[in-house]
């Protein structure tokens, strides 16, 4: 059972300050919600959770073992067991629908091609893109995109999952399709670190959520109290706003 | 003009001088191939080992970036020379010819790498990021994610270079290599008109670049087109 637990984290993005002596903990099974103002540091989190930035200070600890970036083989462990859906999809350009689902699972981790393919159109059809599957990303819709990307990462089969704004692009009736998916997948015990201004849903599905802004965490709790009763200014404020539109 | 090629005609269409200028066109065309051959390869070579990340391979990325600048600011002639001369110092008994092989194929390579550099460049970023996260190597992202994604930006440029790069060759005749130009020159000494000399090779140049111009733009349409369907 995965246990992620960022301890002390500073990421920079050249000399610039990103992240400043982030503290978090995702327990197994947890939906930890991740929220704040724009360019409060919720993408350089799962970045640097996966690698794509190098933390200049502070730990990463998964299951009890601290992941030394500076190690290509630990990084490739961990990426074994995380994935990600971005919050721009980055969906292979050159590939169908149905090929980036199915290329990690058979040609990075050499499953079987026609069990990839069955899993891979039913987590399409899940999604709602069962007659898309031989369409290009740039033939699709954002909100499709974004479908495209969950059933990607879902098809590397992660024990934790990370989401970043995955409901940004969707119209309304998309959005509750995906958070059905993202509900169920939180039911099933899938741990997840979600990412998401929509607060209706982060409060329904989170067992924690952070609040953020400037690159530090400002607060964390139960939901009902981080949008019911938030002890900091700071959350207040970024609270009432997005609750009031 | 035309009446004195016509008048010269029955004296140059004789079979030792076709069979010259077939062995010239020959030498012509190997050197080409062996240039966009080995050039192509070494290109796609220099211009991944530019893209590695690891802390070891720095010597590595330094000398890349130091054989794509360096050959691409030295005019052929200095390249040739060079290599001509240090084969010449280091004894080894190299046929001319293959000395003239070794000069395109540095020259090739050095144009190339940064033909497929710069297309590589253009993928955007979160291609090579996505790839990474779901573990490909770096070779599985560059053949799987982003050569196919940057054809189009690589294969006009290099169709360009290889279709200049035919005619570069000629170079080769500097150090005696006997290939087309070399050939003409061969020919107009022996007392046929430059007219029908040069234009002959000119004839045979273009019949040597011609089809791979084409074969450049049946690729283009095949691998870079709006789509990139794999058959
Ligand atoms: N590639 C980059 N280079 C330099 N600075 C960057 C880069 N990416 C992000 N930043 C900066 O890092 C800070 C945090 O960005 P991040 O993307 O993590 O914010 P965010 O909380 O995800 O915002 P949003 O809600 O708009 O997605 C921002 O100030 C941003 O300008
Ligand atoms: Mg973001």
């Amino acid at each position: 059972m995965p246990d992620l637990v960022i301890r002390g984290l500073d990421a920079h993005y050249g000399a610039t300050p990103v992240l400043s002596g982030l503290d978090l903990h995702v327990e197994s099974g947890a939906t930890v919600g991740l929220i704040g103002p724009s360019g409060s540091g919720k993408s350089t989190i799962l970045r640097t959770i996966l690698g794509l930035l190098p933390p200049s200070r502070g730990e990463i600890v998964l299951d009890g073992r601290r992941v030394d970036y500076a190690k290509p083989a630990e990084v490739r462990a961990l990426r074994e067991r995380v994935a990600v859906v971005f919050q721009q999809y980055n969906l292979f350009q050159n590939m169908t629908v149905l090929q980036n689902v199915c290329i990690t699972p058979v040609k990075i981790r050499g499953r079987p091609r026609r069990e990839v393919e069955d899993e891979a159109r039913r987590l399409l059809a899940k999604v709602g893109l069962a007659d898309k599957l031989s369409s290009y990303p740039d033939q699709l819709s954002g909100g499709q995109q974004q479908r495209v990307a969950i059933a990607r990462a879902l098809a590397l089969r992660p024990e934790i999952l990370l989401l970043d704004e995955v409901t940004a692009a969707l119209d309304p009736e998309l959005v509750s399709e995906v958070l059905d998916t993202i509900r169920l997948l939180a039911r099933e015990g899938m741990t997840m670190m979600i990412v998401s201004h929509e607060m209706g849903f982060i409060r329904e599905v989170s067992s924690r959520v952070v609040f953020m802004a400037d690159g530090r965490k400002v607060e964390e709790g139960p939901p009902a109290r981080i949008f019911d009763a938030p002890q900091e200014a700071r959350t207040q404020s970024f609270v009432s706003k997005i609750l009031r539109h | 003009m035309f009446e004195t090629i016509l008048a010269e005609w029955p004296r140059f269409a004789t079979l030792a001088n076709a069979a010259f200028l077939a062995r010239a066109a020959a030498t012509t065309l190997a050197l080409s191939a062996v240039g966009v051959v080995l050039g192509s390869l070494i290109g796609v070579a220099v211009a991944v080992a530019g893209r590695t990340r690891a802390g070891w391979l720095r010597p590595v990325r330094l000398l890349a970036r130091l054989y794509t600048e360096l050959f691409r600011r030295v005019p052929f002639l200095v390249t040739l020379m060079l290599t001509f001369y240090l084969v010449q110092a280091s004894g080894v008994d190299l046929p001319l010819a293959v000395v003239a092989g070794v000069t395109v194929t540095l020259i090739a390579g050095a144009y190339l790498a940064e033909i497929v550099r710069a297309g590589l460049a253009a993928v955007h970023p979160n291609q090579w990021e996505a790839a990474a996260t779901m573990n490909f190597t770096l070779l599985q992202t560059i053949r799987l994610v982003v050569l196919p994604q940057a054809w189009p930006l690589i294969l006009p440029p290099s169709f360009g270079f290889f279709v200049m790069f035919i005619k570069d060759t000629a170079l080769a005749s500097q150090i005696g290599v006997i290939e087309l130009t070399y050939a003409a020159r061969v020919l107009n000494n022996k007392g046929f008109s430059a007219t029908l000399s040069f234009g002959c090779v000119l004839v045979l140049y273009f019949a040597l670049s011609y089809p791979l111009a084409r074969l450049g733009a049946r690729l283009e349409t095949r691998l870079a087109g709006p789509r990139h369907p794999r058959p």
